[in-house]
């Protein structure tokens, strides 16, 4: 992994996807902290109208931190690091560096009409998948000109074996162009319709329980291909580049990478559970998740102990501390993923907080730990500049972790709150609480959740700031850094 | 070991392709016709239905609302009988929801009115003092898209042989004339139901507002 000097790499397509990587994290973010506080305060779902109650925004939330801030990320982090574990240059292919940044533009476009859509009411209402079918076919040449690009890059490659980072950004192109593909089946109204209802006006190709099955075998799955698979990618590439040592196993490397190719598609039954799908699927999803701990584990603690003998790092260097604490988030979350997957937990669990409070963990304390991580990373070799503030990178860390976890924990409580609350009996076996008192219970919990949100936004917005100084205004490095970040 | 694969890209991105696809294949295609198979005496829905499941759709009630009930006392005392897969052989998409943090409403149907949901669609604390759900004012003045609802219950119709009747064809005459022969009476049966004066004026005039179709759409979930 040594960067060859002879080489000079063409960052242009990277540094585009790194600035909206940062400006749809502030949006999502901020909208989040928003929905977050509505369930606490209820008055604040009528700042903007119609457009501004918790059920419009939450799928703006969900959209933009996924498919704004976290895929600007994994396509940041693919146009830095492709070039370079692939020695090769995007500079030496006028082709592809076009096709880049038609893809950029592309992908501008649909983030934009995503948003406007959401906030409009125009949805197809699959969770993760509410574009409509404008906006799908969009989405599908964006993605193939990523595969163009990709394995346009590998034709040219001078370095003959794919580094693992390379497994994963195939496998994430692959997993989620099935999936998408899949789910996504829908006919336009107006084909058959005789001109009459909305252009943009589709209907799903499955009902009811089919649906709900396809719609989860890709709702589990974007997790995986998305926040899972192209962030160890990430991790693969930029905790060795930033630490200087080597990935401390191969064989667990590739464990880990065929174990989650093949376990991780089956878990998708396990948000269906107690549903009206046939036992068998249901016992196979609980099955696969608790099996799924397996290679998720696998690439963490090869992560950690890549850190073996160099642990002082973890003193010294804050974006060391951002990658090795993610990695924990991600042993963290794949263990309480399968425990939730669990029937006798899930019956409990499903429906209520502790679902969300899951989520986050995984994306707060992993996925956009990693991105954070990576972009500064990124910043210093694509903008040839030191990082402007190591002083104000501690602080983030400390304000975001203390903000995942007030998240977390709070969810934890309110969700198993609730789910104990909807079942419980008196003596006589008559149902002790309405559903209303369920829901006042965990007023306390929505304030903390809120707190913990706002702290990580403010987080965000340090980020934002001393990434846009570093780019901007920080010292000028006359030569490449070799391993670790230099910053002021 | 796996050295080999590794430099050719060609040979692991099919090897990648095959140990995710395979789990698809074996899960989700046995069932597929089996599942989607209506319960007897299901009817598909009307088009004002239609129309208030897009108001569904539109305000995203299922970020807090579920339409599933699992096969536990605590649920069946609560809701009422547990879902059925044939229940949903019409629902294109599922709205099962993954989220309560207001009730189900699967079984809605059976326990509100349509003045129940029209004074807490207007203001949930004025029949539940403590709920944290947004008053939607706004499907009061909007008028709802039955023309797109219309479009689908044409398209289900051609393309997955939904059991519709004559009265829905394609073009603009056939619309016209079924919105004002079926669809215009259904709402005014419903908007006399709410017992809300500028609804039942706005129907009177032949406009169907959304919160119309939205409790059309409530009252079918039984």
């Amino acid at each position: 992994m040594q960067s060859s000097a002879a080489l000079e790499y063409d960052y242009s397509v990277a540094k585009l996807y790194m600035w909206t990587a940062v400006i749809f994290g502030i949006v999502g973010m901020t909208i989040g902290v928003l929905i977050a506080s509505q369930l606490a305060f209820p008055e604040l779902n009528y700042l903007f109208g119609e457009y501004g109650t918790f059920s419009r925004l939450r799928p703006v939330h969900t959209n933009v931190v996924i498919y704004g801030f976290t895929v600007s990320g994994i396509f940041a982090t693919f146009y830095y690091s492709a070039q370079r574990v692939l020695k090769v240059s995007m500079g030496e292919s006028k082709l592809l560096n076009g096709l880049g940044y038609l893809q950029f533009i592309l992908y501008l476009i649909a983030a934009t009409g995503l948003v406007v859509s959401e906030l409009m009411g125009i949805t197809a209402s699959k969770e993760y998948a509410q574009m409509e079918w404008p906006l799908d076919v969009l989405i599908v040449v964006i993605w193939v000109l990523w595969g163009v690009i990709m394995f346009g890059l590998i034709g040219m490659r001078r370095e003959k074996a794919l580094y693992i980072s390379m497994w994963y950004y195939i496998a994430c192109f692959l997993g989620v162009a099935m999936l998408y593909l899949f789910n996504n089946m829908e006919v336009p109204t107006i084909f058959f319709s005789g001109g009459v209802g909305a252009w943009y006006h589709s209907v799903s190709m499955y009902a009811g329980t089919n649906d709900a099955l396809v719609q989860w075998w890709w709702g589990h799955n974007a997790v995986a291909f998305v926040f899972t698979v192209p962030i160890i990618a990430i991790i693969y590439y930029f905790l060795p580049k930033e630490s200087g040592q080597a990935v401390y196993s191969y064989k667990l490397s590739l464990l880990s990478f065929w174990g989650l190719m093949f376990v991780y598609l089956w878990a998708g039954g396990h948000h269906l559970l107690w549903s009206t799908v046939p036992d068998w699927m249901q016992t196979m999803g609980s099955v696969f998740s608790v099996v799924l701990i397996l290679p998720s584990w696998g690439s963490a603690i090869n992560m950690l102990l890549t850190m073996k003998g160099e642990w002082n790092q973890l003193t010294e260097n804050p974006l060391i501390k951002f990658m090795v604490l993610a990695s924990t988030f991600y042993m963290l979350s794949t263990l309480e993923g399968p425990i939730q997957a669990v029937k006798s937990v899930n019956a409990i669990a499903h429906f209520t907080d502790w679902i969300p409070g899951h989520v986050h963990d995984g994306v707060l304390g992993w996925v956009a730990f990693m991105i954070f991580a990576a972009l500064m990373h990124m910043a210093t070799r694509a903008f040839k500049r030191e990082i402007y503030s190591k002083s104000l990178l501690e602080a983030q860390f400390w304000i975001q972790t203390t903000g995942v976890v007030l998240y977390f924990t709070s969810m934890w409580i309110a969700g198993i709150t609730q789910g104990m609350m909807w079942r419980a009996v008196d003596e006589y076996g008559n149902l002790m609480y309405s559903f209303i008192d369920t829901v006042s219970v965990l007023h306390p919990y929505y304030t903390i959740r809120a707190i913990g949100g706002l702290l990580y936004l403010i987080g965000v917005f340090m980020f934002a700031y001393n990434f846009l100084m570093t780019a901007t205004a920080g010292r000028k490095l006359e030569q490449e850094p070799q391993f670790r970040s230099p910053m002021a | 070991m796996f050295h080999w694969l590794e430099k050719n890209p060609f040979l692991f991105s099919v090897g990648v392709f095959i140990v995710i696809a395979f789990a698809g294949l074996v899960e989700i295609l046995p069932n597929f016709a089996e599942a989607s198979r209506p319960i007897k005496g299901l009817k598909p829905y009307t088009v004002l239905q239609l129309a208030g499941k897009e108001v569904y759709k539109k305000d995203n009630c299922i970020a807090c609302h579920s339409q599933l009930i699992r096969p536990f006392k605590s649920e069946t005392d609560r809701y009422g009988k547990y879902s059925l897969s044939g229940e949903y052989a019409y629902d294109r998409p599922f709205l099962w929801g993954s989220k309560r943090t207001g009730p189900d409403l699967h079984r809605v149907g059976n326990y509100r009115t349509p003045d129940w949901h029209a004074n807490h669609m207007w203001d949930p604390k004025s029949v539940v003092p403590d709920s944290i759900m947004p008053a939607y004012k706004h499907q009061f003045k909007n008028v709802a898209d039955m023309a797109t609802a219309y479009a689908e219950a044409v398209t289900v119709k051609k393309v997955f042989d939904t059991p519709y009747g004559d009265e829905i064809q394609p073009g603009k005459a056939a619309f016209e004339k079924y919105y004002k022969s079926v669809a215009l009476p259904e709402a005014l049966k419903i908007a006399k139901a709410m017992k809300n004066k500028d609804v039942l004026a706005m129907v009177q005039q032949g406009k169907i507002p959304e919160i119309v179709a939205l409790v059309a759409y409530l009252e079918r979930l039984k």
